[in-house]
């Protein structure tokens, strides 16, 4: 241990990451999950660093995309789901926003925007599936045509056509590629060589790392290479995809993180109280954004009393009887 | 002396007898993930469930509040992501059905998930598909539970986010989708069918205590109820895997 050399110029801290990476108006994929593995310290950072105008596209997510639409930093987005599971069944700021005319929103299925990843990881303009025939999905489009016009936005939605290997009426959905600028991910283990291992599901994860054209890597521990490499079944990206590694423990808080913690049931429900009211959501931001100048004072905040109670049994994965009410 | 039940057990029991042992069940939250693991440790023990995040045969120990949940990836035969949990759900060679929830459903089974009002600046908007669309395209059957009430059980949606019967008769064959449909509707008050030529939905079992004209009352739009029975209530020993072996922290089980 102790031999970073491989990562050296990878290895940085979160301010440095998002200050290189993420500029105003870029287009950004969110790794994890509704309340799972978050990339909620980069989220944190980039509303500290005010950056504005982001195109965020995503398959079900939670918690870092319901910060960020609160705190004004999203202007587009493209979707399948926004919810905090039992927390909140729809995500309180991303529903503000669209009932309110805030944001620009294009809905598609998780399927469909898995696909649109994959399509990207491969390279290829398009990708077809059966999915959505005959629902709204494919006759509602969100995006105006000068939005379609833009950089890294597809000139339609979605298009339906026949299957060309069939003689008999067969429609499919063509769904139009991703590449979006950065792709954030929170993961368990990073090799010193720059492995990354994903542990639990992956989600849509290893399809947005590849799909996009820079990778931020923010985990919870670098293990040496000779303990990634004994075991490169249980790998999930090569090295070479990745442009930036944050070390960074807890780097998914409020969100879980398999084999690590759980989510945080007090914090979660605390924030579902308060961010349908924007005095109290400023707050909030406030206290738990603006107002913590590193990640181990935003840890102190949450007291070593509910790390505690959140902590994953190693083995089982998850914190057993958590209070989860 | 009749044991008490609440409307979350009623409907777990009620779905969790439609599932066959060698199913394959696709689980969303909440009553959903009750009915799913009811209906493993009660019904269908062969029964497999799995999560659209990709978790496959979880242990379910405790109860899952999210499908990303760290619990749907504990104690499971394989871990996968996304695209590997949509090749499942509409493999050829396996029976899946699925269990959705949803704001409005019509008398076809198609549900809406994402608006009520203007698309664009909509009055309500919930979570959004998600994998409901995708399942409802690909699944042998969906269940789907409901609070039932008269602004849910709509002439028409608001907007559609996941097919059923389309616009029933044979139309859901014709749009594409080769196999699936709305196998059934379960509520607090009832469970309803879909007729086999019109696909239009019927009335197929009332709960002990609810009276068919409530359920007509709270359907908007006319239903056929001329199939109706009354509902077998939940056993003893079915009340009891619930709560002690399902939910035995009564996150779900209570409400």
């Amino acid at each position: 241990m102790g031999n970073d050399m491989e990562i050296s110029d990878k290895l940085m801290g979160i301010d440095t990451a998002v200050k290189r990476f993420i500029k105003d108006g870029s287009q950004i994929a969110l790794g994890g999950f509704t309340v799972v593995r978050n990339p909620m310290a980069v989220a944190y950072e980039i509303i500290r660093q005010r950056i504005k105008d982001l195109h965020v596209v995503c398959h079900s997510h939670g918690q870092a995309l319901d910060v960020l639409i609160g705190a004004g930093c999203v202007k587009r987005l493209e979707i399948a789901y926004g919810g905090n599971g039992r927390y909140a069944p729809t995500c309180i700021r991303f529903k503000k926003a669209i009932q309110q005319g805030d944001i620009e929103f294009e809905d598609y299925s998780n399927y469909q925007m898995s696909l649109r990843f994959l399509a990207g990881a491969l390279n290829i303009p398009f990708i077809p599936t059966k999915s959505g025939l005959g629902s709204d999905l494919l006759t509602h489009e969100g995006f105006s045509e000068d939005i379609r016009k833009q950089k890294k936005v597809a000139r339609k939605k979605l298009s339906v056509m026949q299957n060309p290997f069939s003689e008999e009426e067969d429609n499919v959905v063509l769904l139009p590629a991703l590449n979006p600028d950065i792709a954030l991910i929170h993961v368990q283990y990073v090799g010193e060589d720059g492995t990354v291992r994903i542990k639990g599901l992956t989600f849509a994860d290893i399809e947005q790392a590849k799909s996009a054209d820079v990778v931020i890597v923010t985990c919870e521990e670098i293990v040496p290479r000779s303990f990634i490499r004994m075991d490169p079944d249980q790998n999930s990206l090569p090295p070479f995809f990745v442009d930036a590694i944050v070390k960074i423990p807890y780097g998914a808080h409020p969100t879980g993180c398999y084999g690590f913690y759980d989510y945080d049931p007090k914090h979660l429900n605390y924030y579902k109280n308060i961010a349908g009211d924007d005095g109290r959501f400023k707050e909030y931001l406030n206290e738990w954004v603006y107002g913590v100048r590193t990640h181990e004072e935003y840890l102190n905040k949450i007291g070593a009393d509910m790390l505690m109670k959140i902590k994953a049994n190693p083995v089982l994965g998850y914190a057993v009887g958590l209070d989860r009410k | 002396m009749a044991t008490e039940y609440s409307d979350n057990e009623m409907m777990a029991i009620s779905a969790g007898r439609f599932i066959k042992n060698g199913d394959i069940v696709f689980a969303g939250t909440g009553v959903s993930m009750l009915a799913a693991t009811a209906a493993k440790r009660i019904y269908a023990p062969k029964a497999v469930i799995f999560f659209e995040t990709g978790g496959i045969d979880p242990s379910l120990d405790e109860i899952p509040m999210a499908v990303s949940d760290l619990r749907v990836m504990s104690g499971t035969c394989l871990n996968s992501g996304l695209i590997e949990a949509f090749s499942i759900v509409g493999h050829r060679k396996l029976h899946t059905i699925a269990f959705l929830g949803a704001a409005q459903i019509d008398k076809y089974g198609n549900l809406n998930t994402t608006s009520i009002g203007y698309y664009h600046r909509p009055k309500t908007r919930f979570s959004g598909s998600g994998g409901a669309c995708d399942v409802a395209s690909f699944a042998s059957g969906v269940i789907t539970f409901m609070q039932h009430e008269k602004r849910r059980f709509v002439e028409k949606l608001d907007y559609l986010t996941s097919v059923g019967w389309y616009k029933g008769g044979d139309s859901r064959r014709r749009l594409g989708l080769v196999r699936g449909g709305a196998l059934a509707v379960v509520t607090n008050l009832g469970v309803m069918r879909f007729d086999d030529i019109t696909k239009e939905m019927y009335l197929d079992e009332y709960y002990p205590g609810v009276s068919i004209e409530k359920i007509i009352e709270n359907t908007g739009f006319e239903i056929d109820v001329s199939r109706a029975r009354q509902a077998l209530p939940p056993t003893e020993d079915e009340l009891m895997i619930l709560r002690n072996e399902v939910d035995p922290q009564r996150l779900i089980c209570k409400a």
